[in-house]
């Protein structure tokens, strides 16, 4: 039997039972939506809308709607790429490298973590798919066998592992996800009442019936699979940073790049977990399930994270400079005094310098300055991303051929357009799915939920066992 | 058993350990004064080497010992708490370990560094450029203060772990927490910023942003072996009864896990380097490849398939057969990582491999015991009065 210490602050709180449980976490997906869901979800429709427009227009014209010019020749399209599947990176890890860590925090909030990954790959294969021009073609990109002549796939571009990385990292994703909500649908289908719903449910719980072996299958398969996702977790984030660190580019290449890309994917994808799971407690009523201890830990792992990526931006311009490599040297220079230097500055400042706000526990146990706080790393990830892609290529070897990017209203449509298709996604997502893991949760109501912890500390004094060794 | 014995036969082991070790030194010092010339020069740059590798290797391992600790009270971690004064005891070694690398880097540091030579410098731009870091001024300032905190710390957690031995309550637990994330923070830096000193400047010219963590995973699983294999002896001695395999479990996924990630940072490195394949940065693996590529093939090879297929069975890493001798094989190899860091940097091509080499590593390591476990003997075996202790005794794995 687990024991948990006395002092560790209990993870659900009041006195609730396990039908408790159920009733709370089924509310959303059985009753009907309120009139701010309707509001959220019209705006992130509209929204979405503009972006589809502006992806058909692109398609339409060809990428030379968008700012790119002769020497900015990758710009918002691939932040956003990078970006998008940084944020996508959150979801495993809580789900996978919390499991195997034992953190019983991550149960109230890995469903909606990982859904939001799910949901942020999503968004990112958008880029690259867009900008090949003739995403009619975009099937080229598999090593397929074709009657094209010599087309084919070049194993050396790690673009190309970033296709395999990424499709493995969506499939895994979305397996792990999905078994992880079989006994949830399986929960909702028993308790429907309209024959449509209890069909619908039960064909997408896989007629889970719940006993005992189907239990140990599934602890034995979210084991397999949170070992499978742990390095899917570093591969990912590491082949993206290798779209840049295998070139020669000055400010690209670096070995650091594959660990530090990874802690900064992290970092933003925590932070887009709390702006989430900040609105979905209030929202859908689970104040009791997620609360402040989780939205602490998730700032601590902030603070981590950042910090990571404070030490690796404070190395990669301490080598530049040590290397004696003037080339590496000039283009740290430029990125922090050149015409781009505003961006590294809210790079800095919101990614090294606003987490450490988090020290004080005070405010990274306040839930509103959190929240704030998130949607700060969130535009510092985004700013990270811009000065390591545009301000390395802007200046390049020869001056005459500088330039500065200027985006288009496409490119800031379809980035824009892309939040709002994810919203639209998460709002449907958040109406129809057992948002918290609620039978896992359950697993852990009686060693850490508040009442009964309370209960357990009156049975424990009476055996005592700590003077056993 | 809660009180840990040093016993007579112990001490006799680690003083035998350390004989061969003071006879390798002599005999290197022997080599050194009956060579002349460049076979001179050879003779000492290799003792001096040596040196840095083992004084490096072990002072790497307690520091990393002192780091886990830390992670342990910054993540409120309860499995690992009956194992905390083995992470103390592996940590005590920072006192005479910062004295013997004070030394070694003091008296050898002419043989080591190149940028050291102060006619090197002057005629060599890049070293010019880079003389603002890299003089001996600030070597020294730098060095000491890694030392000097990291032995601050190792204190301070050995002090708060016997007082709550003491008093009990929570207050200890929490300041510990506090103290560990500030040591923490510290050390994010230091452990980057050591190697690099220390090590990476050995290789003047070159550079690489992902060295310092490199660096810093190799210490980690080198201690993290280190210790798995002194808890797995304390427990065939019959020290550590409430240690089970779900214990060995968890320092085997631990084991398993940071092997990956050394893995994966070497990979990294490496591989980044190859591929861009630029002359400042090929030198490095370029002179490892050509001169030394079975031994630091093989290093690479053993160091992550071992641990990766060895340890990934369930079975295996509840085993105390399989974790240990998994763990010696890659407690040694984990050396050769630091020889394969240091030696072509100095020895170039002009490399042995051979009594010396053995020699002052079991020296070293008969010191290092005697250190480990005398401190060892000084407290309980198992911390008393620790919030999480009831947690750790009934841990299970799910």
């Amino acid at each position: 039997m687990h024991k948990e210490a006395d002092i560790r602050i209990p993870l659900i709180l009041g006195d609730k039972t396990y039908h408790d449980i159920t009733e709370d976490v089924c509310a959303p997906a059985e009753g009907k939506a309120n009139k701010l869901w309707y509001m959220a979800f019209t705006f992130a429709a509209i929204v979405a809308f503009w972006g589809i427009c502006c992806i058909i227009y692109t398609i339409g014209r060809g990428i030379g709607v968008w700012g790119l010019n002769n020497t900015v020749g990758w710009a918002w399209d691939i932040t956003n790429f990078v970006w998008w599947v940084g944020i996508g990176h959150a979801g495993t890890l809580i789900s996978a490298v919390l499991l195997l860590f034992r953190q019983r925090w991550r149960m109230a909030i890995n469903r909606s973590a990982e859904a939001m990954t799910i949901f942020a790959v999503m968004m990112a294969a958008v880029f690259p798919g867009i900008h090949m021009g003739r995403i009619w073609v975009g099937y080229w990109v598999f090593p397929l066998p074709n009657a094209f002549g010599s087309l084919w796939v070049n194993f050396n571009s790690p673009l190309l592992w970033d296709v395999f990385a990424i499709s493995t990292y969506f499939s895994v994703g979305l397996v792990f996800w999905y078994v992880g909500l079989l006994p949830d649908f399986a929960t909702i289908r028993d308790r429907a009442v309209k024959p449509v719903y209890k069909t619908v449910y039960g064909i997408l719980s896989f007629g889970w019936t719940g006993d005992v072996k189907a239990w140990i299958r599934f602890e034995e398969v979210s084991l397999v699979l949170a070992g499978i996702a742990t390095p899917l977790v570093f591969s990912v984030h590491s082949i993206v940073s290798m779209d840049f660190a295998t070139s020669v580019i000055p400010g690209w290449h670096t070995t650091i790049f594959p660990p530090y890309f990874v802690a900064g994917a992290i970092f933003s994808g925590f932070a887009m977990v709390q702006t989430l799971m900040l609105t979905l407690r209030k929202v859908v009523g689970l104040e009791s399930y997620i609360h402040v201890k989780h939205v602490e830990y998730m700032n601590i792992i902030i603070i981590i994270t950042g910090s990571v990526v404070g030490v690796a931006y404070i190395t990669e311009l301490f080598i530049s400079w040590y290397s004696g490599v003037e080339y590496e040297g000039y283009a740290f220079m430029n990125r922090a005094t050149g015409p781009y230097w505003w961006a590294y500055a809210i790079m800095m400042s919101c990614n090294v310098l606003s987490p450490q706000i988090f020290w004080f526990k005070s405010l990274r146990t306040n839930l509103t300055f959190t929240f704030f706080m998130s949607i700060i790393v969130n535009i510092g990830m985004w700013f990270e991303r811009f000065v390591i892609i545009v301000t390395s290529l802007h200046r390049d070897y020869m001056p005459s051929s500088w330039e500065m990017f200027h985006p288009t209203f496409v490119d800031v449509g379809i980035y824009i357009g892309t939040i709002g298709i994810f919203f639209v996604l998460f709002l449907l997502y958040a109406r129809t799915f057992p948002v918290l893991a609620l039978n896992e949760l359950k697993s852990i109501l009686k060693i850490a939920g508040e009442a009964q912890k309370e209960r357990n500390k009156d049975t424990n004094t009476s055996t005592p066992s700590n003077d056993k060794l | 058993m809660d009180q840990f014995e040093f016993t007579s036969s112990h001490k006799k082991f680690t003083f035998g350990l350390m004989g061969i070790g003071l006879l390798a030194l002599m005999w290197a010092v022997y080599c050194i004064m009956g060579s002349e010339g460049a076979d001179h020069h050879a003779a000492s740059a290799r003792l001096w080497s040596n040196l840095l590798i083992c004084g490096f290797f072990f002072i790497g391992i307690s520091v990393a010992a002192l780091f886990f600790l830390a992670v342990q009270h910054a993540a409120e971690a309860g499995w690992a708490t009956m194992f905390n004064r083995v992470f103390e005891a592996t940590s005590s070694y920072l006192y005479v370990g910062s004295g013997i690398l004070v030394a070694v880097l003091f008296f050898g540091g002419h043989d080591l560094y190149h940028w050291m030579h102060a006619d090197a410098v002057a005629h060599d731009d890049l070293l010019a450029h880079k003389s603002d870091y890299l003089n001996p001024t600030f070597f020294w300032i730098r060095t000491l203060i890694y030392l000097g905190v990291w032995i601050f710390f190792m204190r301070l957690f050995r002090k708060l772990s016997l007082e709550e031995d003491e008093i009990g309550g929570t207050k200890i637990h929490f300041r510990n927490q506090k103290y560990a994330a500030i040591f923490l923070v510290f050390f994010g830096y230091s452990s980057s910023t050591a190697s690099w000193d220390w090590i990476m400047s050995i290789d003047a010219h070159w550079f690489s942003t992902l060295f310092g963590w490199y660096v810093f995973s190799g210490m980690w699983i080198s201690s993290l072996v280190f210790m798995t294999l002194l808890i797995i002896w304390l427990k065939g001695k019959g020290y550590l009864p409430k240690v089970n395999e779900n214990h060995i479990h968890d320092m085997g996924k631990w084991i398993f896990g940071v092997s990956c990630l050394w893995t994966y940072l070497w990979f990294s490195q490496f591989m980044l380097i190859w591929y861009a394949n630029i002359p400042e940065e090929i030198v490095y693996f370029k002179a490892r490849f050509d001169d030394y590529k079975v031994l630091y093939f093989g290093m690479i090879i053993v160091n992550f398939v071992f641990p990766f297929f060895g340890l990934m069975d369930k079975d295996n890493k509840r085993s105390i057969g399989w974790v240990g001798t998994i763990g010696v094989i890659i407690f040694i190899t984990h050396w050769f990582d630091v020889y394969m860091m240091v030696t072509p940097g100095v020895m170039k091509d002009h490399w042995h491999f051979g009594g010396i080499e053995i020699g002052l590593f079991l020296g070293f390591l008969g010191l290092f015991l005697f250190i480990v476990l005398n401190a060892l003997s000084k407290a309980p075996l198992i911390v008393k009065n620790h919030p999480f202790l009831d947690e750790c005794i009934h841990l299970e794995q799910n």
